[in-house]
């Protein structure tokens, strides 16, 4: 190979590139007439090709949109997000239930103007509290974490309150406690209806 | 000059897409010829490689071991795929039928599993080598973006084989391997401004991957086809790519 380049003299090289210069010079050139002869307006060959490649993106488009929808199906095989927490006479006033804790991981507070459910997950690593009763506080066993009855932290790693889950009453009379709905203090969510059922 | 025509001009002058794209495509016969000899479809070997470019000393042929790596894990991987049914009834037992009962069932499945493992060594050796010579550099910096791309590739073809065997193990290490999906931005339920598209348990980025919103039956599934189809042959195209790029670049000699 490189002897054959060798062979070559550096005339002969200069003339072989000056000849393939002309030749793309004369290849671009045809290109720009052809392109300035049509101008401005659309040829017909233009028109179809646009029209080609904008539906064959849409197409496209539209088929990826069905496919990220399809990746959610309709219907879950999971356990309901909402559980009964039996009638409002079951609780007595002043009184955090861990009836429903090993279940459903859920405390229920009774307060003298109503109820409000707290989910049982610390807000640092996500260790389950323990109700403290005679301390009348929250405290989580892996970090020391302690969050007051109303579920606001105020010793140890903890960054923000307990979260609440909403809190309604069902026809039957029962306590319905709803898992997809999350009430975050920080937000200003503890203020909204379904965060404290009224009784 | 048109609007059109000026952003066309800043895009195609712009380094991005010179280093991807590299010049335009003159219609020569020359040119003709070159993509023919250029083609890794058509010509695997390069026509000229310098010799100091292959010295062991040099590139460590880390790139070529994670290559025989891959391989070694998609022949295995296909023997594993003939004993192993992807659904929440069988996989746990097939991967014990497979280990236990199969004539060199368990070889083969160690295989698969040492031949990953390897080929994530690889990868990181190939890669802190490449940035040690500095390979890196201008022209080739586009081939070091789809580097990093199969890198990723290679981690997610570990994460989705990590759920297969259906095991304790495997279930809680990819839901704690996934909660960066819901932790992502916008997209996850709890991730900073989920709230913009509504994004809850079900329907956010790990649903998007789970089928649910906890790791099921659909989720293995998922895993299954991401990990035995779907991730193999786009690595497979990038990797296409990163060696047909390497040999248009040329490959590099050491830093002067």
């Amino acid at each position: 190979m490189a002897k054959a380049e060798k062979s070559i003299s550096p005339e002969e090289q200069e003339a072989l590139r000056a000849q393939r210069r002309v030749e793309q010079a004369r290849e671009r050139a045809r290109r720009q007439r052809e392109q300035s002869q049509r101008a401005s307006l659309w040829s017909r060959r233009d028109f179809f090709g646009r029209l080609s490649w904008t539906g064959f993106t849409a197409f496209t488009g539209l088929g990826l949109l069905g496919f990220v929808r399809s990746a959610f199906p309709r219907v879950l095989f999971t356990p309901p997000a909402t559980f009964k927490a039996g009638l409002p006479s079951d609780y007595t006033i002043g009184e955090v239930s861990e009836k429903y804790k090993q279940e459903h991981r859920v405390w229920i507070v009774r307060e003298p103007d109503g109820f409000y459910a707290l989910f049982a997950k610390c807000t640092h690593l996500g260790c389950t509290p323990r109700w403290l009763k005679v301390e009348e506080k929250f405290k989580c066993p892996c970090h020391g974490s302690g969050f007051r009855k109303s579920g606001v932290n105020f010793e140890g790693p903890a960054p923000r309150p307990l979260e609440r889950y909403r809190i309604s009453l069902a026809e039957d009379g029962q306590l319905v406690v709803d898992m997809s709905v999350v009430y975050r203090y920080e937000k200003g969510d503890w203020e909204k209806p379904g965060a404290f059922l009224r009784a | 000059m048109s609007m059109w025509d000026e952003t066309k001009r800043q895009i195609t002058e712009s380094q991005v897409w010179k280093s991807i794209f590299r010049h335009g495509y003159d219609d020569t016969p020359r040119n003709r010829i070159l993509m023919v000899s250029g083609n890794i479809w058509l010509h695997l070997h390069p026509s000229k490689v310098r010799r100091h470019a292959v010295r062991m000393r040099f590139t460590w042929c880390m790139g070529g071991i994670t290559f025989l790596m891959y391989l070694v894990t998609v022949v295995t991987g296909i023997y594993l795929m003939f004993y192993y049914r992807p659904t929440a009834e069988y996989a746990y037992a097939d991967m014990k039928y497979l280990e236990f009962d199969m004539p060199f069932g368990m070889f083969m499945r160690n295989m698969h599993r040492w031949a990953a493992h390897g080929m994530v060594i690889a990868v990181w050796l190939h890669m802190f080598r490449v940035f040690l010579t500095g390979s890196y550099k201008p022209p080739r910096e586009f081939n070091w973006v789809v580097g990093v791309i199969l890198l990723v590739l290679t981690l997610l073809l570990s994460f989705t084989g990590y759920l297969l065997p259906w095991d304790q193990l495997s279930i809680w290490a990819v839901t704690v391997g996934s909660n960066m999906g819901r932790a992502t931005p916008v997209l996850g339920y709890e991730g900073p401004f989920a709230e913009w598209v509504g994004a809850n348990p079900i329907y956010d980025a790990r649903a998007f991957l789970f089928g649910g919103g906890e790791i099921g039956p659909h989720t293995l599934l998922r895993f299954y086809i991401l990990h035995c189809i779907f991730i193999p042959l786009v690595s497979s195209l990038f990797m296409a790519v990163h060696f047909w790029r390497i040999r248009r670049d040329g490959f590099s000699g050491p830093a002067l």
